[in-house]
């Protein structure tokens, strides 16, 4: 009998558990749901999708993971992904997709609303914002005159201990990219080994963990996009920040400009609603959403620079016109792969 | 012959082998259906390999940083589970064998940072201190974490163990010291070795916390690999080199084990042994010990997260303790009793084969399951990814009952140390004797065994529920969209630098593991006197 029961109990406790994610994951059947994987930061996506839901009445089912988990699970589920939508933080899932024909392609209206440098060259996904990498120092470890100018000084010995690397990030490898294209691949390969010694110690998983360290003091200093530590300075506050940003020189293979993009899946069976989503994202609402620093509806701590015309950044990040990085196309950033490889054969992967 | 049970074990009437003529044809093909749901992470393993081919695994695992990787894995795994041995050890002998102070108030105390999840301790010491990080960082860390696994096994069996044999060793002249060494801790040593693979198969897969530290292992390679581009042979070809470190120390651990039996000296009811007196001194020392150990492992991190709280304001903290906060409680609640539920059911048969029959195929079916404990988590939800994908059409994916079975499958072999052990308490006797008196098989069963196993196996629940609620990698794949459990909020604001918003999941985590900790702390505690009963 008590073993009956027992099983009963569990029976009904497995049925419980069931029927509740089944209201906690379904919205109601009233208006039109899409599913967004969200790649993009939540600080990123969150009113962006409010702002849209209360827009449309479209309801929006978000889910957020790193952009190449959720690449490799789009892929893995193929014809029957419960995605519409991807929004990525960097050009490359966007691109990988796209090769595999996963993609829709994203109405022209929507397209035009962005510089085309900035969007897929086929057509597949359309750019929605971008950020550029920086050095993030901390000036009680290093002086702003030691920093390296050139990111083919961040090999020099002296830098032994005090550099920190997040070679796992997708933001490091088109630096990468950009450096194979400007110097070939066997200096690349050199070049990463050095960086691999004198990052010992300091190789974190993530930007987010680069920013907090070097701002705290345990390593001296990294290179991450400049987001990352507006973000933080707005998190913790600025009684709390103890580092700075600053540039590489103009042109530098270091200096670099990511794409935040997002797409439809073809295998979406909202491709209307969900094209609506991604018309947002660039339309000017969506892109002052961007712009603008704060919590509240209309705000965001994205501190990304929107890039559809006629919205600026009110952060008080040097104006995205301004900037004078590296040129390189979208495609010529590809998929990442080779700069994989070579970090891989350097021992940082 | 592990500790947890031996002690218990009735003297046996005749040798265990022979009943082995009575094998139960039913129980080995459920154990076998159960072992065979639990080799599905390393089926899908070998397939992944298999496919990418097997020469592009071999290149994967020959690369430089797998040396690093060895090497961080390896000293860490040594360093820590020599302390955890230690600390477990110690602690376990303060509390059940001297006149410590206050010592049933530790044994509960000393129980509770198996609450705190691993990367909240982490969260709390990196959070105060710069230092903590890297290797110094995570040897500190892990070893507060996880100690209790050692502890707990260590002190039941002290307690339990037969006092007759040290009182002999004693009248023959032997040294207190070599006494201690030779009897007490050779009683011991199968739970000290048990707690210890415990130890060794958590920091195997431990993810949260390394990542924090910036301390890379096989585990945090495989994640920083699926967070690459197609590379997910790479993370297949890693996770291979873990299931072979962890069969190198399974086997290990049998080895070392021995086939040794514990012997009893007298009659089954036990005796309380006389607690060893300690000076004024090493009760001042001893009582300082303990108490710093508890506030680094479990003051620091709660006093961490409240600090946070209170740095945040009073904004940051009604922000997050909000529906939000309410719905992830609710669902990591949940699947925690759901899980907890069918890994006890499922272990049941399992602890039952090895406990009550001998033989080969019964103790390879058992260890099996041990391998999914050193599997990190995320590689347990691809393989079921790829499985509901390929053979069911995706039905299942994403809900809630297919992370309820990853959940099972990831914490099975800690649900079946405690069943082995609530098991080993009823005599199979006893079951024997009610199906003399005309009881059914499964009547007597249910009737006689399980009614004493009750407190055993609601210690198998708390200990997965409570892994449960602090697990991560696998619930960001398979929780249903648009759900957060306490780990994934957590982490989510963790990783953005929102401590104070981050810390009152923390602090619920902690709150929600509390209760079953204490309940596994009060189980382990009162084993003995329930043997006493129970005979």
């Amino acid at each position: 009998m008590r073993r009956v029961s027992a099983v009963v109990a569990i029976a009904a406790v497995l049925a419980a558990g069931a029927a509740l994610s089944a209201c906690g994951s379904q919205a109601d059947s009233s208006g039109t749901t899409i599913t967004l994987y969200n790649g993009q930061h939540e600080q990123t996506a969150d009113n962006l999708v409010s702002a849209f839901e209360k827009q449309t009445g479209i309801t929006v089912v978000v889910r957020s993971d790193d952009e190449d988990v959720l690449a490799d699970q789009i892929a893995a589920e193929g014809s029957k992904s419960p995605a519409d939508v991807f929004f990525t933080e960097n050009s490359p899932p966007l691109e990988s997709l796209q090769a595999k024909g996963l993609l829709s392609r994203v109405d022209s209206a929507t397209l035009a609303r962005t510089p085309s440098k900035y969007n897929s060259p086929q057509g597949d996904w359309v750019g929605v914002s971008a950020r550029v990498s920086v050095i993030i120092y901390n000036p009680s470890l290093i002086s702003a005159s030691q920093l390296p100018t050139h990111v083919a000084q961040l090999a020099d010995p002296q830098y032994k201990g005090k550099l920190a690397l997040a070679p796992g990030e997708t933001d490091f490898q088109p630096i990468v990219t950009d450096y194979e294209r400007a110097y070939g691949t066997a200096a690349t390969l050199t070049w990463l080994k050095k960086i691999s010694a004198n990052a010992a110690g300091h190789i974190y998983p993530d930007n987010e963990t680069i920013a907090d360290e070097v701002n705290r003091g345990a390593a001296a200093f990294g290179v991450v996009n400049q987001y990352y530590w507006y973000r933080m300075r707005a998190e913790i506050g600025s009684g709390n920040i103890h580092s700075k940003i600053t540039y590489f020189a103009s042109g530098d293979p270091g200096y670099v400009i990511d794409v935040s993009g997002a797409a439809v899946l073809k295998s979406s069976k909202h491709q209307a609603a969900s094209q609506k989503f991604l018309a947002f994202l660039v339309s000017k609402q969506g892109q002052e959403i961007l712009a603008t620093p704060g919590t509240s509806a209309g705000q965001s701590l994205s501190f990304e620079y929107p890039i559809a015309s006629g919205v600026t950044t009110k952060a008080g990040e040097t104006p995205f016109s301004e900037l004078r990085p590296y040129p390189i196309t979208i495609g010529g950033l590809g998929d990442g792969s080779t700069a994989i490889a070579l970090m891989t054969k350097a021992g940082l992967l | 012959m592990n500790a947890l049970q031996a002690p218990a074990a009735p003297p046996a009437l005749k040798p265990v082998r022979a009943r082995r003529a009575a094998r139960p044809v039913g129980l080995l093909a459920v154990s076998t259906l159960i072992a065979a749901l639990l080799a599905v992470p390393l089926v899908f393993l070998l397939i992944e390999s298999h496919a990418a081919g097997w020469h592009t695994v071999a290149a994967q695992i020959v690369r430089p940083l797998t040396g690093t990787l060895l090497w961080n894995t390896v000293r860490l795994t040594v360093v820590v589970t020599v302390l955890c041995a230690f600390l477990g050890t110690v602690t376990a002998w303060l509390v059940e064998r001297t006149d410590l102070p206050g010592r049933r108030f530790f044994a509960v105390l000393l129980v509770v940072p198996l609450a705190i999840p691993d990367f909240v301790v982490s969260f709390g010491w990196s959070s105060l201190f710069v230092w903590v990080q890297g290797f110094q960082g995570a040897v500190l860390v892990m070893t507060l974490a996880v100690y209790p696994l050692v502890y707990l096994p260590v002190a039941a069996s002290l307690r339990a163990a037969d006092p007759g044999q040290e009182e002999v060793s004693r009248s023959l002249g032997v040294g207190r010291l070599r006494t201690f060494v030779r009897i007490t801790l050779g009683q011991a040593r199968g739970a000290i070795l048990g707690g210890c693979l415990l130890v060794v198969l958590v920091l195997l897969a431990e993810y949260g916390a390394f990542e924090m530290l910036g301390y890379q292992t096989f585990t945090t390679e495989i994640f920083t690999n699926l967070q690459l581009p197609t590379e997910v042979p790479t993370s297949c070809a890693l996770a291979l080199v873990l299931v072979a470190i962890s069969l190198v120390v399974l086997a290990g651990e049998a080895r070392w084990r021995g086939g040794g039996r514990i012997a009893r000296s007298g009659p089954m009811a036990p005796r309380a042994m006389p607690p060893l007196r300690l000076g004024r001194a090493a009760t001042a020392a001893s009582l300082a010990g303990v108490c710093l150990l508890i506030a680094l492992a479990v003051g620091l991190p709660t006093g961490a997260s409240i600090y946070w709280i209170v740095e945040g304001g009073v904004p940051s903290v009604s922000n997050s303790v909000s529906v939000s906060m309410l719905s992830a409680a609710w669902h990591t609640a949940a699947y925690g009793v759901c899980a907890g539920a069918l890994d006890t059911l499922l272990a049941l048969p399992l602890a039952v084969l090895a406990i009550r029959h001998s033989g080969a195929v019964r103790q390879f079916l058992e260890r099996s399951t041990y391998l999914v404990l050193a599997m990190p988590g995320v590689v347990i939800a691809l393989a079921l990814t790829y499985f509901t994908e390929q053979y069911l059409g995706s039905a299942g994916y994403q809900t809630a009952p297919l992370l309820v079975i990853c959940y099972t499958i990831m914490f099975f072999p800690l649900a079946l140390v405690g069943v082995k052990a609530a098991i080993a308490r009823a005599p199979a006797s006893l079951d024997e004797v009610a199906r003399s008196l005309g009881q059914s098989r499964l009547a007597a069963f249910s009737r006689v065994t399980l009614r004493l196993a009750a407190p055993g196996l609601a210690a198998a629940f708390c200990l997965v529920f409570l892994e449960v609620v602090t697990e991560l990698t696998a619930t960001l794949i398979l929780v249903p969209t648009g759900v957060q459990t306490l780990a994934t909020q957590f982490w989510q604001y963790q990783s953005s630098l929102s401590y104070a918003q981050a810390a009152p999941f923390a602090l619920v985590m902690i709150a929600l593991a509390t209760v079953p900790s204490v309940v596994l702390g009060r189980f382990f505690n009162v084993s003995a006197k329930a043997q006493g009963s129970a005979t």
